[in-house]
């Protein structure tokens, strides 16, 4: 460790202003802080501090990503052994579908963060840790056979657009992952929707070579439910064995990388509410908000496989768990008024839902809802803040 | 229990060193000094040179704004320097102090007879005046606009603050004299903010008691106001500390500025932290010297870890702290992979690391604290932390925002006046993004000041 301190002070003057690689200084520091917590200390104000601080907030969630990222590379290769027919070694799974989820991560994070290198040199500041969780969150909510030619523009444009020109981590009114997805979504259509990109058919580097089996079909259980022509819709798997509310818990299904285990969520939710890092009001009520909303429909809805779907599968099949946990309380984006934050929560379960019944053209509404709601969160938070500066000029005027 | 106000918002830092009820005796060092920084926004006038002979009472400046507002010789002596910085401005002022202190006599008729505006001219000349201090914009009290009420805070919850009832009892005399001199000054009531039932404030007169529980912040004034009688525009409150009050009570009562005080020593790195009697002006490491440990850097505080001024062995102690605390720096310390480490002797209200079963179930009191930062500035990123340890009903966040971007309409609106950068240093011990949110407060209610007076 000392060594490895020696040697940071020693190449740390070519960083510095006047340096010969001053133009990477922000990398440089980056790498500094990541290794050394800061020694600087406080002039004014406090004289001790919280040892919370964005780095460790960062890491949290990827930490908490970690069980579902896990269980979809197990899926992914579980669904494409499913799909070729051939039965092998739990290990060979879970080989298979990290390699396959591998080159997306990598891509992703090697886009993200080159970019937020450079901002960070041009505009002077520390490089800000919000890429890292967004980084994580791309891969994961992605299907498996997405190009990776298209990840990396998707999060090019989603890191430039919806971030920096806001001003960086912490400014951006989008959630800058739901936008990576948004991008694919609208500007690949053909590829992003329908039944192919979902599992992975062909081989992985090579590994897992086979041809799907006659009984293949990949559509994922909303997407069976949005095409459904009968308004009791059974759903089954890619070799069309039946499957119920359990398999969508545990996550065997196809649907994006780490969106289909609410199991593995639900580890990570415990996670996040244990460190308090996300906020348990709004996780709560997204999945309250999207429970009660998909029970209306229940009752009072059109003849439709969607509006007759229970509640309790709209919870547990397509993003919706993930939506809610890692999604819905990224705390940049989301109200963040602790009134506001019911207010936002439920507002984007039931939208998720209404998007979901009712649209005709796309089975999963929870990306669309929440983006929707990053764009009202300021407004939830301006009556809520409306109200507490009425509240003193009333005050005002009755003493 | 009457008048009893709770609050669970606020959180008590688990640091070690509180000063044990033993009073040690009288320490001063020979030269003390008077600091205008000390007092927010005044500008020094001398009224003395080098060389002059003065009395513990003798004013040394004037506030340019205010002339009739004095500041006095805390002992008796002889001027030795008036140290002036940058485009002469006054950076301290030096006395020699005598062996035996020689009072300036101030004529106190019985207090009973007095008017308000007699009380105040006494207050002025006497140097004492600056003690007081008004809200809103947190600076010392304008004598020309009476409060709509009086706060005092009998009780201190910063970490490691010094024990009201052990600094006051023995003194009640003097404190009911200056409870009574100060409610002369309002046409509304004086509270005394009380956290235990005790005998000590029993029987107190022209004062009205109040009873709070909970964690710090519940002891500042800025918490008490907002929960009994907040401030809205246009209106005034003043403030005083508990021990301040006495110096009023020993001016009506003995006719002499008495700037004796029971500081409390504390901090995990003063070897036996207890209670010392000095006065303001005292040099430092008079104060501190062989009794802290030794082998690392310290940080030597004037007042508690939250809010008090850095200082260090060669400053003065500051006219209105009633602690000091010793830390240590941590500049030395260098953690590879710090933010990733467990850390279990670290403090912290976040689930990310172990503070909460460190203290339930091993109960530990006294966590690992330096002065380091621990972590880089950044935007808002958390939501709701502030809320959390701020038991106001102010949108803290949103009012930050506001001072921030300098937007003097929002800040009004969303309770700037009534807040004091006190009470938000609690919400900058937790901010995840480290932000200097005293400070940014600390600004604005300047700028404030200035746009609307």
């Amino acid at each position: 460790m000392n060594a490895l301190k020696n040697l940071v002070d020693k190449v740390k003057p070519h960083f510095e202003k006047g340096g010969k690689l001053e133009k990477f200084h922000s990398v440089f520091d980056g790498f500094e802080t990541f290794l050394f917590v800061p020694n600087t200390t406080s002039k004014r104000g406090t004289h001790i501090h919280d040892a919370i601080d964005s780095k460790r907030t960062m890491v949290m969630v990827i930490i908490a990503l970690i069980p579902a990222l896990l269980f979809g590379m197990y899926n992914t290769g579980y669904q494409h052994f499913l799909a070729i027919g051939q039965q092998v070694s739990f290990l060979d799974t879970f080989i298979f579908g990290a390699l396959a989820v591998l080159p997306l991560i990598v891509v992703a994070y090697g886009v993200g963060l080159g970019i937020e290198f450079i901002v960070a040199q041009i505009k002077g500041h520390e490089i800000q840790e919000g890429f890292l969780v967004s980084g994580m969150l791309i891969p994961l909510i992605v299907p498996i056979d997405t190009p990776l030619w298209m990840v990396g523009v998707a999060t090019a444009f989603a890191v430039v657009f919806a971030k920096e020109v806001f001003g960086g981590t912490g400014m951006n009114i989008f959630n800058v992952a739901l936008v990576t997805r948004a991008f694919l979504f609208f500007a690949y259509p053909t590829y992003m929707s329908g039944d192919v990109v979902w599992v992975r058919t062909s081989d992985t580097f090579g590994l897992g070579a086979g041809n799907v089996v006659d009984a293949y079909a990949g559509a994922t259980p909303l997407g069976q439910v949005a095409t459904s022509a009968t308004t009791d819709v059974n759903l089954v798997n890619i070799i069309k064995e039946p499957i119920s509310f359990i398999d969508g818990f545990i996550g065997l299904i196809p649907g994006s990388v780490g969106e289909t285990s609410t199991l593995a969520i639900l580890i990570g939710a415990a996670l996040l509410l244990i460190t308090r890092i996300a906020s348990w009001k709004t996780m709560f009520s997204v999945f309250a908000g999207g429970a009660l909303m998909a029970l209306v429909f229940n009752t009072w809805g059109p003849d439709t496989a969607a509006a007759h779907f229970p509640w309790y599968n709209h919870l547990v099949f397509g993003g919706f768990a993930f939506g809610a946990v890692f999604m819905a309380t990224d705390p940049v984006t989301s109200a963040r008024t602790e009134t506001g934050k019911w207010i936002y929560g439920a507002l984007i379960g039931a939208m998720a839902i209404i998007i979901r019944v009712l649209n005709p053209g796309y089975p999963e509404g929870m990306m669309l809802a929440i983006l929707l709601l990053n764009i009202f969160a300021p407004l939830i938070d301006y009556y809520v803040v409306e109200a507490n500066i009425k509240s003193r000029l009333k005050r005002a005027k009755t003493n | 229990m009457a008048n009893l106000i709770k609050s669970t918002r606020g959180l008590d830092i688990a640091i070690g060193g509180a000063a044990d009820k033993v009073l040690h005796s009288y320490v001063l060092s020979d030269v003390v000094a008077i600091v205008p920084d000390h007092y927010h926004a005044i500008t020094p006038k001398m009224l003395v040179k080098e060389g002059d002979v003065v009395k513990a009472g003798t004013p040394i400046f004037y506030n340019k704004a205010v002339e009739s507002m004095k500041f006095v010789s805390p002992v008796s002596g002889k001027v030795l320097a008036v140290n002036r910085g940058e485009r002469r401005k006054i950076l301290s002022i030096t006395i020699e102090r005598d062996k035996e202190t020689v009072y300036e006599t101030f004529k106190t008729a019985s207090l009973e007879t007095l008017k308000g505006e007699e009380v105040k001219a006494t207050l002025l000349s006497a140097g004492l005046w600056p003690y007081i201090k008004q809200r809103p914009y947190d600076v010392i009290a304008n004598p020309d606009i009476a409060p709509k009420a009086i706060f005092i805070s009998a009780f201190d919850s910063a970490p490691l603050a010094p024990s009201s009832e052990f600094v006051l009892s023995k003194q009640m005399d003097d404190f009911q004299k200056g409870l009574d001199a100060l409610a002369k000054l309002t046409p509304g009531k004086v509270h005394l903010a009380v956290r235990n039932v005790t005998k000590l404030y029993e029987g107190l007169k022209n004062v009205e008691i109040n009873h709070y529980q909970g964690p710090h912040p519940i002891g500042n004034v800025g918490v008490q106001i907002n929960k009994i009688n907040p401030i809205n525009k246009g209106e005034v409150v003043w403030t005083i500390h508990a021990h301040d009050v006495l110096f009023i009570g020993r001016l009506f009562n003995k006719g002499i500025v008495d700037l004796k005080r029971k500081i409390a020593l504390t901090g995990p790195e003063v070897t036996s932290p207890a209670y010392y009697e000095t006065i303001t002006g005292c040099q430092i490491d008079k104060l501190i010297l062989g009794k802290v440990t030794s082998n690392v850097t310290h940080r030597y505080i004037c007042g508690n870890v939250l809010t008090g001024l850095k200082a260090s062995g060669k400053s003065y102690l500051d006219p209105y702290s009633t602690q000091i605390t010793v830390i240590k720096e941590g500049n030395d310390v260098h953690e590879m992979f710090g933010w990733a480490m467990p850390r279990f002797n670290k403090f912290s209200t976040s689930g990310t690391y172990f503070t909460g079963i460190m203290s339930k179930v091993f109960g530990v009191k006294n966590f690992d604290f330096d002065a380091r930062i621990m972590g880089g500035k950044r935007s808002i990123i958390m939501s709701g932390e502030y809320d959390k340890v701020l038991p106001m009903d102010i949108l803290p966040e949103f009012l930050i925002k506001a001072m921030i971007v300098g937007n003097i309409d929002k800040m009004e609106a969303l309770g700037a006046y009534e807040i004091a950068p006190e009470d938000v240093a609690l919400c900058e011990f937790v901010c995840t993004s480290k932000l200097p949110l005293q400070q940014i407060v600390r600004d604005s209610l300047d700028i404030m000041r200035t746009e609307l007076e």
